[in-house]
């Protein structure tokens, strides 16, 4: 497939280090979590490539319950994505950030608006998980201006004629959706998420990220077998939910040790 | 061309509208775009719909001519009778339309969100007559103040799940609905109860609720030789008040959707993106949702229809609130006037009417009275005090 002529930091990066023999591991925290920033120190620290920081939303339709409660508390404690991304600027960590965030962020602030803050805040990436190919015209180019990168979801019910169409405007990685259902920990790596991956990895050279249900250290491992690397959400936040930062650095150490093979 | 014609092929009605839907979900509206497109241009299916709204929800609803408000008020006041159907309300007409086009694609299991319980109690209903499994997600605080409801629903078959996330509410039941099928939608539909949601949701559910609007108009003619001059329905996704729209959109007729002052989305004009659909939403100053407040569980939404906000956008149709005092006074006076106990979500629209009748001297109203009131003399006890 072709692709944009100049990638941005964060493909730019993960693809130097795929070449390098290197799998990606993204964690998942939730900004404006009481802890949080000590939590996104603690998973650089301990071997993310990248973080996903998510600005809470009221109506979160793709996350389960342990991220909907992470996104409650956020929001009871005050955190809008002015404080989150204020806090953010004083994070000082040496890896690429991303935000995720439900559409209504952005288009509540204004897309030029919204790119120009997260730029400001020093973030190189956005999810928007509930903004598909068809309507995320005006998002992506603003983006593209304002230099972040929107990297595109792809689910398992995508027919083979939709996938290229998606992969073809995924900036940074392709975000390749696990399995049928929300964020959450499962027992076991549905398979629909090497599934996927395969079927991605076919088509692009940008990297390929399984997340959605890779809930522990040997599912990571197993997604990497296919994938490029792994996002991980609940299964971190609910350590930081239930111990803390610290929780987080061992838990990020020990999917980055196994997925390090 | 008609204003309420179809939207546009991105699923908008002006600015409003789209599909703002998770990836996951994005073949599964594609493919009931086109099933709905099908099935709506093939005789065999609008007769088998046809046949049901016939011969088992009761269709065509009647219209009542209310001489003792009309003489309290000063004005002429029809109703439309759409809590004479099967089920007790409008919402069996999309009900119908959406089971059978479920069975056409193949799927074998509806979900549905409910506020009041009134679309709850429909989607339960289809699904018993059709052989579908249900689920129906309602805000734990509705079930609570709906328990007649609930109950029905698990009589009629389907499981009924109470939704303790956010406010507990209808938002959050759609939340919870909308989460079901990002796991379910190979084998589910989601039978989204109103004129929301992505595309083709609000054009599809409009459709199914124009027969309101036809069968209107030609009552009205009928009884006064001449459109109405006013069409009050109450609005909280806003789908009876579209049915009901659509019969007199290209008409002279005045066009009122009543909200409830505690959501009143359109009054804000505020745009954004929630429930896969750009609309006006009550949102905080980042965005955030809104909790509505209303007395009544079926208007407790902080967002509207998108294609009323395109039709309160260009004038063509008003959108005042009411509060819950107001609303409550109204329910006893159709009660006591009329003989009807109004839904509390209707009694918004006569709220509206009790209210503006000064300046409708002698004009035909028609009110759209969407659903009977039964399932909330359990929670008028507790305000009006037994």
């Amino acid at each position: 497939m072709s692709h944009q002529l100049q990638p941005g930091t964060l493909e730019t990066l993960f693809r130097a280090r795929r070449a390098a023999g290197h799998k990606l591991l993204v964690p998942y925290i939730t900004g404006g979590l009481p802890g949080w920033q000590d939590a996104v120190r603690a998973a650089a620290a301990a071997g993310a490539d990248a973080i996903e920081i998510g600005i809470p939303f009221s109506d979160p339709v793709m996350d389960g319950p342990i991220i909907q409660q992470a996104s409650q508390t956020a929001l009871e404690a005050g955190a809008t994505p002015v404080s989150i991304l204020n806090e953010t600027r004083s994070l000082d960590v040496s890896i690429p950030l991303a935000v995720m965030t439900y559409y209504n962020t952005v288009h509540h602030a204004g897309h030029e608006r919204f790119a120009a803050q997260l730029a400001g805040a020093g973030i190189v990436a956005a999810i928007v998980p509930d903004l598909p190919l068809e309507e995320s015209g005006p998002w992506c180019a603003a983006a593209d201006l304002a230099g972040i990168e929107t990297v595109m979801l792809a689910a398992p019910t995508a027919p083979d004629a939709r996938l290229p169409l998606v992969v073809a405007r995924a900036r940074g990685f392709v975000y390749s959706v696990g399995l049928l259902g929300v964020t959450g920990e499962r027992d076991t790596l549905a398979h629909t998420a090497t599934a996927l991956a395969r079927r991605l990895k076919a088509i692009t050279d940008v990297p390929v990220l399984v997340g959605v249900g890779v809930s522990n250290a040997a599912q990571a491992r197993e997604a990497c077998e296919v994938a490029d690397g792994v996002v991980m959400g609940a299964s971190v936040m609910r350590r930081l939910l239930e111990g803390g930062a610290d929780a987080v650095g061992d838990f990020v150490g020990d999917v980055r040790h196994a997925i390090q093979y | 061309m008609s204003l309420m014609a179809q939207p546009s092929d991105t699923g908008r009605f002006g600015e409003f509208g789209g599909r703002f839907v998770p990836e996951t979900l994005v073949p599964a509206c594609q493919e009931l775009e086109a099933a709905f497109v099908d099935a709506w241009a093939d005789p065999q299916y609008r007769d088998e719909l046809h046949q049901l709204l016939r011969t088992y929800a009761g269709r065509p609803s009647i219209i009542t001519e209310c001489h003792n408000l009309s003489e309290q008020l000063g004005i002429r006041l029809a109703l439309k009778r759409e809590d004479l159907n099967h089920t007790g309300s409008h919402k069996i007409n999309n009900v119908l339309g959406q089971a059978l086009l479920a069975k056409r694609m193949g799927k074998k299991r509806i979900v549905a969100e409910t506020g009041a319980g009134q679309h709850g109690v429909a989607s339960a209903t289809a699904a018993a007559l059709l052989g579908l499994e249900c689920k129906v997600y309602m805000g734990a605080v509705d079930v609570e103040r709906q328990s007649l409801n609930v109950f029905r629903m698990k009589l009629l078959g389907s499981e009924v799940e109470a939704v303790h996330s956010g406010s507990r509410t209808l938002k959050d039941a759609v939340n919870e609905a909308m989460r079901d099928w990002v796991a379910t939608v190979e084998t589910s539909h989601y039978c989204l109860g109103s004129v929301m949601g992505p595309h083709p949701y609000p054009w599809m559910v409009r459709e199914f609720h124009r027969v309101i609007g036809d069968e209107a108009r030609a009552q009205s003619v009928e009884l006064w030789g001449d459109v109405p001059d006013v069409a009050v329905a109450c609005v909280g996704g806003g789908s009876n008040a579209i049915g009901m729209f659509s019969g007199f959109v290209d008409d002279r007729t005045r066009l009122v959707g009543v909200e409830p002052a505690g959501g009143a989305a359109v009054s804000r004009a505020q745009p954004g993106v929630v429930h896969g659909m750009r609309s006006y939403l009550m949102q905080d100053e980042y965005g955030q949702v809104q909790e509505a407040h209303s007395i009544s569980a079926g208007l407790d939404y902080p967002g509207v229809g998108p294609e009323h906000s395109y039709l309160a956008s260009i004038g063509r149709a008003e959108y005042p609130n009411v509060t819950d005092a107001e609303v409550i006074d109204a329910f006893q006076l159709m009660a006591r006037s009329e003989g009807i106990i109004p839904a509390l979500e209707c009694a918004h629209a006569l709220a509206w009417i009790v209210r503006a009748a000064p300046e409708m001297k002698g004009q035909t109203v028609l009110m759209n009275l969407s659903g009977r009131g039964d399932k909330d003399v359990a929670q008028m006890m507790d305000v009006l005090g037994g």
